[in-house]
């Protein structure tokens, strides 16, 4: 039996929002920079985003990306490493509009996303559509900070923050669903927040 | 300890605090009474875990602030966004209780076998592993030299600050300050650079053994520094911290 | 947040191994580069702990904690002594 260390708790006590706190975080008004390898510092002028597979193939330049429709979002956002954090604001170009142009509307299937550095992380296309998802490059009114997963990271608040790959740079069609790097070293295949879905088994 | 001895596992003793010295006004050292502590080396770590009522958990790895042969002891800073550091730099007072592992690491320890002279280089809280050695080397008698060289922002910044003031013999101490000077300031300012290790620095010529500690870019920043003075790479071991130990 | 070393995980490291592994020598399996544990880049401020060759920043040691388990993939090392 551990001694208790007097006056020592967890994090998160109970908050007025604790509707919209799933089971198991605690709300943080940091932003937590939470990363699996160095930052990436890709120049603006070198930087494309592409949708490819399933018969589509289309891919934009920073210039291109930007001249698309935008949209501002609030959200919440909740990390599977426990903290949660309220009404963050984005702007982002919809993954609808990007899949649109890319004529990939109505695929089904599944997405694995790839950043700078290596990271990977897979999406059902499902819940990336339907006004679920953001390519966003902007964060609290601010061109988004690279440690942060600037120039432009994915955005998908409903599943745990790990699926909004930073330093997203292309969408990748599959009829599979093919784990991305958090989800081959045990965590959650799908990742949902409110039934706690934490690591795979959960 | 000597490099032959066996491996042995690492178990959870139980501890409490048995003395609190506020350092600055983010860092504070707490002294524990850890029967059954095994003994350290100078620059070794231990490990803490607390406790919480309803059976959580936390652990988190330290620097040992103490030399071999003292009370076991680790200096923490404050993380504001931590979990474990508030509480052991804010709530946690003597005779509250908690549990140590350790000793831990075999990479980042110097021994008076082990020569010198000592070149010495902490950012920030960096200097927690670099203040057990340089106590370790006092107590023991050792004759080699020292020398350390600490970056901090400001002067509120610097831990032991006291101790370091009256270094004992053969030891010489620079601190320099990176934000912000007070009036009268002797010390350095500034980033440690090139310049500054060259000038507080032993020569490469003299074969001295360097311990650098601090924050990753310090880290890489001063050791290409001492590369480029002709440290040869294995005589100069690195250290980096995020702060001391973690949030 | 920057990341840390070998050292900074030595208990972990401990837990996994059953030795103090920070003296041990790791091989790079993507460029070969023979490096100290301490001397690994190492990002814990993640959902898992990962550890990154030196040299080349490539995946070396990924441990993820769950279930009260430590689960620990090694396969960017070809070799650890």
């Amino acid at each position: 039996m551990s001694p208790v260390s007097r006056g020592f708790h967890r994090r998160g006590q109970p908050t007025a929002e604790a509707d919209r706190v799933p089971p198991g975080q605690y709300v943080t008004t940091d932003f937590p920079v939470l990363s699996a390898g160095p930052t990436p510092r890709t120049a603006l002028d070198a930087w494309t985003f592409s949708v490819d597979g399933a018969g589509v193939s289309r891919s934009w330049t920073w210039a291109e990306f930007r001249a698309l429709p935008a949209e501002t979002i609030t959200t919440d956002i909740h990390c599977v490493t426990r903290w949660s954090k309220l009404d963050t604001n984005w702007e982002g170009v919809s993954v609808d509009t990007l899949l649109g142009a890319a004529g990939a509307s109505g695929l089904g299937g599944y997405v694995l996303a790839h950043s700078d550095g290596g990271y990977t992380t897979n999406v059902p296309l499902a819940d990336l559509t339907g006004g679920q998802a953001w390519i966003a490059f902007g964060y609290g009114g601010q061109p988004l900070a690279p440690e942060h997963g600037g120039p432009a990271r994915l955005l998908v608040p409903h599943l745990y923050f790990w699926k909004s790959a930073k330093w997203v740079r292309r969408l990748q069609l599959l009829a599979h669903d093919e784990p991305g790097f958090w989800e081959t070293y045990g965590y959650h295949i799908y990742g949902d927040p409110w039934k706690e879905q934490r690591y795979s088994g959960d | 300890m000597e490099g032959t001895a066996v491996q042995r596992r690492l178990t959870w003793l139980a501890a409490t605090v048995a003395e609190v010295t506020e350092e600055t006004p983010r860092a504070r050292t707490l002294s524990l009474a850890a029967p059954g502590w095994p003994g350290h080396r100078a620059g070794q770590h231990l490990e803490v875990r607390l406790t919480a009522e309803d059976g959580y958990q936390a652990s988190r790895e330290y620097s040992i602030a103490s030399a071999p042969g003292e009370p076991v002891a680790i200096t923490v800073e404050r993380l504001d966004d931590g979990e474990v550091s508030p509480y052991l730099t804010g709530e946690i007072r003597v005779g509250d209780e908690l549990e140590v592992r350790g000793p831990i690491g075999g990479y980042f320890v110097w021994e008076p076998a082990d020569g010198g002279p000592l070149m010495l280089i902490a950012g920030g809280s960096g200097v927690v592993p670099l203040r057990a050695i340089l106590r370790h080397r006092q107590r023991s008698g050792s004759a080699v030299p020292a020398r350390l060289l600490y970056s901090s922002r400001t002067v509120d910044d610097v831990i032991y600050a006291a101790e370091l003031g009256q270094p004992s013999a053969g030891q010489e101490v620079t601190l320099t300050l990176t934000r912000q000077q007070p009036p009268g300031w002797s010390g350095r300012r500034g980033r440690v650079d090139g310049a500054m290790l060259r000038e507080t620095g032993w020569p490469a010529a003299d074969g001295p053994i360097a311990y650098v500690c601090g924050p990753t870019s310090f880290v890489e920043t001063v050791a290409a520094g001492l590369t480029g003075l002709g440290y040869p790479a294995e005589r100069v071991k690195t250290e980096r911290f995020g702060a001391t130990g973690g949030p | 947040m920057e990341d840390v070393d070998g050292n900074a995980i030595g208990g972990l490291l401990h837990d996994v191994f059953g030795a103090d592994m920070t003296m041990a020598t790791g091989v790079c399996r993507t460029c070969a580069t023979a490096s100290l544990v301490a001397e690994f880049a190492v990002y814990r401020r993640a959902p898992g702990v990962v550890v990154r060759c030196p040299a080349c920043s490539s995946v070396s040691m990924v441990m993820v904690r769950k279930r009260g388990m430590t689960c620990t993939d090694l396969t960017g090392l070809s070799d650890l002594r």
